[in-house]
């Protein structure tokens, strides 16, 4: 008889984030050697039978989620065989735990689960929500370039027609401008655009 | 340098202290820097003070004395030096419910005796039981709640379901239908009687008068700073004496009411703070101390309250009877920290009468726990 493989269960409404988490959780346990099942859950309606349905050892969910109080409560008098519990219970782990709750990871885990296996799993679910958190620090750095470089152009646009300069010239007077205010071309560029919307709004 | 502070808060009405504490300057005042972070659950809120990440909380008074005890959660020694507030929960029950409660008997509103005979003739006739809503498994919403439901002889775990929602999600749950009614603090009984979704039918003033509802709970550890636990609790003494001043109503009700805090219109809060808020079409609160921050000594922890507390958890089957347990659950609540940091308060506290004239023995919690002829037994497997 093959021992039943390990079953983990992500409750996330990020689709995303889960969709990170659980590759990760997959490479890592072929990796090891380990047999894991991935369940996932996103909406929280009629929890309780569905997580008895998947029968868990190991329950990830954002530290954030509201649900968190609903579930603990349902744990605590429900009649499921094997009861998660939150993962604070081994204090001897503190570090572990510690770095979870920076990363914004809770778990829940049934008792008997080997600490390495736990720890192997919360390991890769912390570096993949950190992972998650570069992407959409990336996403947000890559959009406002866009937007700075929009908004300069704009800048560049408005004084190439108001001093008839050459677009270079306008550069150069932007960011010399810059330069001696102490200030991020972007942030001139805005409040010239702005400036200048607000004269032409009057003058018409 | 003021010495940073941090607290962590769950947007609740009775955050007001600490609100109070840091808006009206009484915390920079005693040389403090306080912080506060709002917290989407009272897990989260748990987690985050027990691992250091905040030094104090506005916390459910149950959730200091679990920790304690190790229930449902590693063992955290935690300790409660300043009650927060007293009162201020309610029990608020669908409109579609109220209008059966109404069929069954013409007084169904008229206080919480008659609301709770009312709801056990419901409760009689159905074939699906209703569910309810309370905050958490270690609150006194689940405590104020189960005490109601069994004075009138519904068993709150085989009668009817209760399920833990955060309180922000209160309303919500009930408008989708997911709950026939709950109990939580306020706003959130009031923003359900506005938005025409329920009736309160009884009060935690009503219920258990002069309850301590939310304390200061820190960890033990975090105590031992006397200088600065000192200054904290002198500028949530001021900040107490202050909110509870009516004359401050209308500033508090507009500081608690921004995005930030409780995002709850301000005219709402005041109504709250005044206790004379609307319980549904027909009547309003009318009892100024329906809710209170400092008068009657409120700010000072006895023993008591937490043997009250280990009582409730013992009926419910939450924790095996112990003495050692029991001592442990009092001794979290810590009148001489209040005193050490508070000398010249004196304060006689008052005894009052619950609306089922049985009192409080914290002299003989058992036989307290036996009078009652509905419990839950605490069995290994509830125990986590």
């Amino acid at each position: 008889m093959g021992q039943r493989s390990l079953r983990i269960l992500i409750i996330d409404e990020n689709a995303v984030r889960a969709a990170i988490l659980e590759e990760g959780l997959r490479v890592a346990s072929s990796e090891e050697g380990g047999a894991v099942e991935v369940h996932y859950i996103r909406d929280m309606a009629n929890v309780l039978p569905r997580i008895a349905a998947v029968d868990p050892d190991v329950i990830l969910i954002d530290l954030e989620n509201p649900s968190r109080d609903t579930l603990e409560q349902m744990f605590q008098v429900s009649r499921l065989a094997r009861r998660p519990i939150a993962m604070f219970v081994d204090k001897s782990d503190s570090e572990a735990v510690q770095a979870a709750i920076d990363a914004g990871v809770s778990a829940y885990v049934v008792d008997g689960l080997r600490k390495e296996r736990v720890r192997s799993i919360l390991d890769v679910t912390i570096s993949r929500f950190h992972a998650f958190d570069r992407l959409q620090n990336e996403l947000q750095q890559a959009k406002s370039a866009l937007e700075d470089r929009k908004i300069i152009d704009q800048a560049k646009a408005i004084l190439m027609r108001q001093r008839g300069c050459t677009e270079d010239d306008a550069h150069v007077l932007l960011r010399r401008t810059a330069m001696n205010q102490n200030r991020k071309i972007a942030d001139l560029a805005r409040s010239l655009v702005a400036a200048a919307a607000l004269l032409t709004e009057g003058g018409q | 340098m003021n010495d940073a502070v941090i607290a962590a808060f769950v947007p609740l009405v009775d955050c007001a202290v600490l609100v109070a504490a840091r808006e009206q300057g009484f915390a920079a005042a005693e040389g403090i820097d306080l912080q506060l972070v709002k917290e989407p659950s009272w897990a989260s809120l748990r987690d985050h003070l027990c691992l250091g990440h905040v030094d104090c909380a506005h916390a459910l008074a149950p959730l200091p004395v679990a920790l304690t005890l190790g229930v449902g959660h590693v063992r955290v020694d935690c300790v409660a030096p300043f009650v927060l507030g007293r009162g201020g929960n309610a029990v608020t029950l669908s409109a579609r419910l109220v209008r059966e409660l109404r069929t069954v008997a013409a007084d169904a509103l008229a206080g919480p005796a008659e609301a709770g005979r009312a709801l056990a003739a419901v409760v009689r006739t159905r074939t699906a039981p209703l569910t309810l809503g309370m905050t958490f498994p270690f609150s006194n919403h689940n405590f104020d709640l189960r005490y109601w439901l069994a004075f009138a002889g519904i068993h709150p775990d085989r009668d009817v379901r209760l399920v833990a929602i955060p309180p922000p999600l209160m309303v919500d749950s009930l408008r989708a239908g997911l709950v026939d009614g709950f109990c939580v603090g306020e706003p959130w009984n009031s923003l359900a009687v506005a938005q025409g979704l329920g009736c309160i039918v009884a009060t935690q003033a009503q219920l258990f008068p002069h309850a301590a509802e939310k304390v200061l709970a820190m960890r033990a550890a975090f105590a031992a700073n006397e200088d600065v636990v000192g200054r904290l609790l002198r500028a949530l003494d001021a900040a107490a004496a202050w909110a509870d001043d009516a004359a401050h109503h209308a500033a508090l009700a507009a500081q608690l009411a921004r995005p930030d805090y409780l995002g709850v219109a301000a005219s709402v809060i005041e109504t709250i703070l005044g206790g004379h808020q609307p319980l549904g079409p027909h009547a309003h609160v009318r009892d100024p101390d329906f809710l209170y921050f400092h008068r009657r000594a409120a700010n000072q922890p006895s023993a008591a309250n937490g043997m009250w507390i280990y009582a409730q958890m013992v009926r419910w089957g939450q924790l095996a009877p112990s003495e050692t347990s029991q001592r442990l659950a009092a001794e979290v609540f810590r009148p001489d920290l209040y005193r050490r940091s508070l000398p010249s308060v004196r304060l006689e506290v008052p005894t009052f009468v619950p609306f089922d004239r049985i009192a409080f023995s914290a002299a003989d919690v058992r036989a307290y726990v036996r009078q009652f002829p509905l419990h839950t037994p605490f069995t290994e497997f509830q125990a986590l």
